[in-house]
């Protein structure tokens, strides 16, 4: 097994939403609740979850854009969330990110070419270099050297998406976190942006962790996926098997609503989630899955279930995981 | 089957500064009853442009249509404004993508859907009733409660039902959904179409679907019509699309849905971009991408070309591209 590039246990967010009278009934907004997760060098990683499930602020975490309330987040062996802030400088050029919407991360009134070399020169690279490499990104994420002095207004949302990709390519990290890189593209553009970063993973050996809540794009880019269901992992395991035999029943249904992209399976996969998630302020005992699921029983309500193995690599935490009642074949869109 | 909707030729052209910008070029079509129609195209392909128009819903002021729009063998665009108040809603129903946008933020919910109801000259007490039948009909959880809110306080899936819950108020025979669920977490998608369909289902309304989401359109559609650039390339029902796309373009989009793992090969991409609409006049939109192209693609528009039954092609190729299909 190559050596961890993202690795944290048990890690823990809690916003404060209201003080109350002198601390008493203060209330939190549990958004990451412990949650594990490795990633080696090289690994595509997709996390898929609804709105509010605590995806994004996971990847704030990892990308140190917000403290963790309990434990903390190793990037390459070294502990960020705790780290002198000389070396956070170094580190987070280290993890890189490419948000959802690129046309409201880019800035306006600079050219692409200044959106491009402004994080080397925060840190000081020269006028010139900075230029060169930021050619030199631009050539890498196909476009041509004449868009330097466009601005972003004046470029198409792929086109847009490129250059968010070359900023976050210039300071040669070894992590790259994309948050719904392609949910704003339409679908030939789509397929392109995924290609180039398949493309980009390849050549420099580069480390993804994608967000994404669409099902299709985690089976055809990802190595390897994480359900996020508020606040926590509920299963985790090669894409392939986990899109092939999900376990639980949360991603069962995540699979059944994911549109399935051949009409003559259409009454397949019937087993629809019903309701919305619930909130992360109130939280019941025992599963938090309970109250939209179809398998609960007493225990489900009493008790958290702890991750157990499904198969080798596979895990899910779910009271009936391993009895088999929720492994039944599914398949997604072939 | 009875035809409700045919739209015969229509164009709609933007006057701009220097002359006239041709957003949908001759889209012909027709919907019957109780069939779901799919819009299908990438963003800036008109497919809005059509809804809007077929629902005279357009700015007003320097766009010029031509061609029919019939509903029930009456063309729309021959119909004054006031007629047209009577068509809205009361005939053809209509939902867009962002329903915060399309409710009155200082209204609740319930008395929104009770508005529409009392247009039809019901009592009060009758309208509450029936909205309040209608929010349990569009499966709101708790509906005496969600009438009282106020949009804001309701989720985005709960804001869409309450459209939904409008739109039937008036029983229209014709549903336009421009985008639906766009905006909307998947499982929540996946239960306002499954609304969308049972109501199809129980009331035999048309729909006509207007979304970029192949998977929707996979699931529900009938039958699908591919647009691009403001052209009509390719109409067939849903297998007919899905197992044998014929047009260029169709074909290539795709192949470039991601349908397999990566081990599989690269997703098919299609080189070049989506021509500007003041740069494009005569012929076929997608020539400039397209892998058969030849001279006269750039000059005349593309014949429709039938594949049989319903399935429609508009290319100058037939050959070529039936030929290539097998490739």
């Amino acid at each position: 097994m190559e050596k961890p590039v993202i690795e944290l246990h048990g890690l823990k967010k809690y916003f404060s939403i209201s003080k109350g009278l002198f601390g008493f009934g203060a209330q939190q907004v549990r958004a990451v609740d412990g949650v594990d997760l490795v990633i080696s060098k090289g690994e595509i990683v997709g996390l898929v979850g609804e709105s509010g499930s605590g995806k994004t602020t996971l990847a704030r975490l990892i990308l140190n854009l917000t403290k963790p309330t309990e434990s903390f987040i190793r990037i390459n062996g070294t502990d960020i969330s705790h780290a002198p802030r000389r070396e956070l400088k170094k580190l987070r050029g280290e993890v890189a990110v490419v948000f959802q919407d690129p046309g409201g991360n880019l800035n306006p009134r600079l050219t692409v070419g200044r959106s491009i070399m402004r994080p080397m020169r925060i840190r000081g690279v020269s006028r010139k270099d900075a230029y060169e490499k930021a050619l030199k990104a631009l050539e890498i994420v196909k476009m041509d050297p004449m868009y330097m002095d466009t601005f972003p207004a004046q470029l198409s949302g792929g086109q847009q998406q490129r250059i968010a990709i070359a900023r976050a390519l210039v300071l040669d990290p070894q992590v790259m976190i994309l948050d719904e890189p392609t949910s704003a593209l339409d679908i030939s553009v789509q397929a392109q942006v995924l290609n180039l970063l398949l493309d980009l993973q390849e050549q420099m050996q580069l480390t993804y962790l994608i967000i994404t809540h669409d099902l299709n794009v985690i089976n055809y880019v990802c190595d390897r996926v994480f359900v996020m269901y508020l606040g926590k992992i509920v299963e985790y395991g090669t894409s392939a098997e986990v899109l092939r035999a999900p376990a639980h029943p949360y991603t069962r249904g995540l699979m059944a609503a994911s549109p399935n992209l051949n009409p003559r399976s259409r009454e397949k996969n019937a087993e629809r989630l019903s309701g919305d998630p619930g909130s992360l302020i109130k939280l019941s005992p025992g599963c938090r899955f309970a109250p939209r699921c179809h398998l609960a029983t007493d225990i489900c309500r009493r008790e958290d279930p702890q991750m157990r193995e499904v198969s080798s690599g596979h895990c899910a935490a779910c009271h009936f995981a391993e009895s088999g009642v929720t492994t039944k074949e599914m398949s997604l869109s072939l | 089957m009875e035809e409700l909707l045919r739209l015969d030729h229509l164009s709609v052209e933007y006057q701009v500064k220097d002359g006239y910008l041709s957003a949908v070029r001759d889209v012909s079509l027709t919907l019957n009853r109780g069939e779901v129609l799919a819009i299908v195209g990438e963003s800036g392909c008109g497919k809005s442009t059509v809804a809007h128009a077929i629902m005279r819903l357009l700015p007003m002021h320097n766009e010029r249509i031509t061609g029919g729009v019939f509903f029930k063998g009456e063309d729309l665009t021959k119909y004054t404004e006031k007629q047209m108040v009577k068509v809205r809603g009361k005939k053809i129903g209509m939902i867009f993508q962002n329903p915060l946008d399309s409710l009155n933020p200082v209204y609740h919910a319930g008395s929104q859907v009770e508005e529409a109801i009392l247009l039809d000259g019901k009592a009060k007490r009758q309208a509450y009733d029936e909205t309040l039948q209608l929010f349990s009909e569009v499966r709101m959880p708790d509906p005496e409660k969600q009438m009282q809110r106020f949009p804001h306080e309701l989720s985005g899936g709960m804001r869409q039902r309450v459209m939904i819950a409008m739109m039937l108020s008036r029983n229209p025979e014709l549903l336009i959904a421009d985008e639906p669920t766009t905006a909307l977490d998947v499982t929540i998608e996946a239960q306002i179409m499954d609304i969308l369909m049972r109501l199809k289902q129980e009331h035999n309304t048309a729909v006509l679907l207007i979304t970029h989401n192949f998977g929707i359109v996979s699931e529900t559609a009938d039958r699908i019509a591919v647009m691009y650039a403001g052209q009509l390339v390719e109409q067939g029902t849903v297998y007919e699309i899905f197992d044998a796309p014929t047009h260029p373009y169709t074909r290539l989009l795709l192949r470039a849905l991601p349908r397999h793992p990566k081990t599989d090969g690269r997703l098919q991409t299609i080189d070049g971009a989506v021509p500007r609409l003041t740069d494009v006049k005569n012929g076929c939109r997608f020539a400039n991408r397209c892998p058969l192209a030849k001279d006269i693609c750039f000059s005349y528009d593309p014949p429709a070309n039938s594949l049989g039954g319903t399935h429609i092609f508009s290319c100058h190729f037939r050959e070529e591209a039936l030929a290539w299909k097998n490739l």
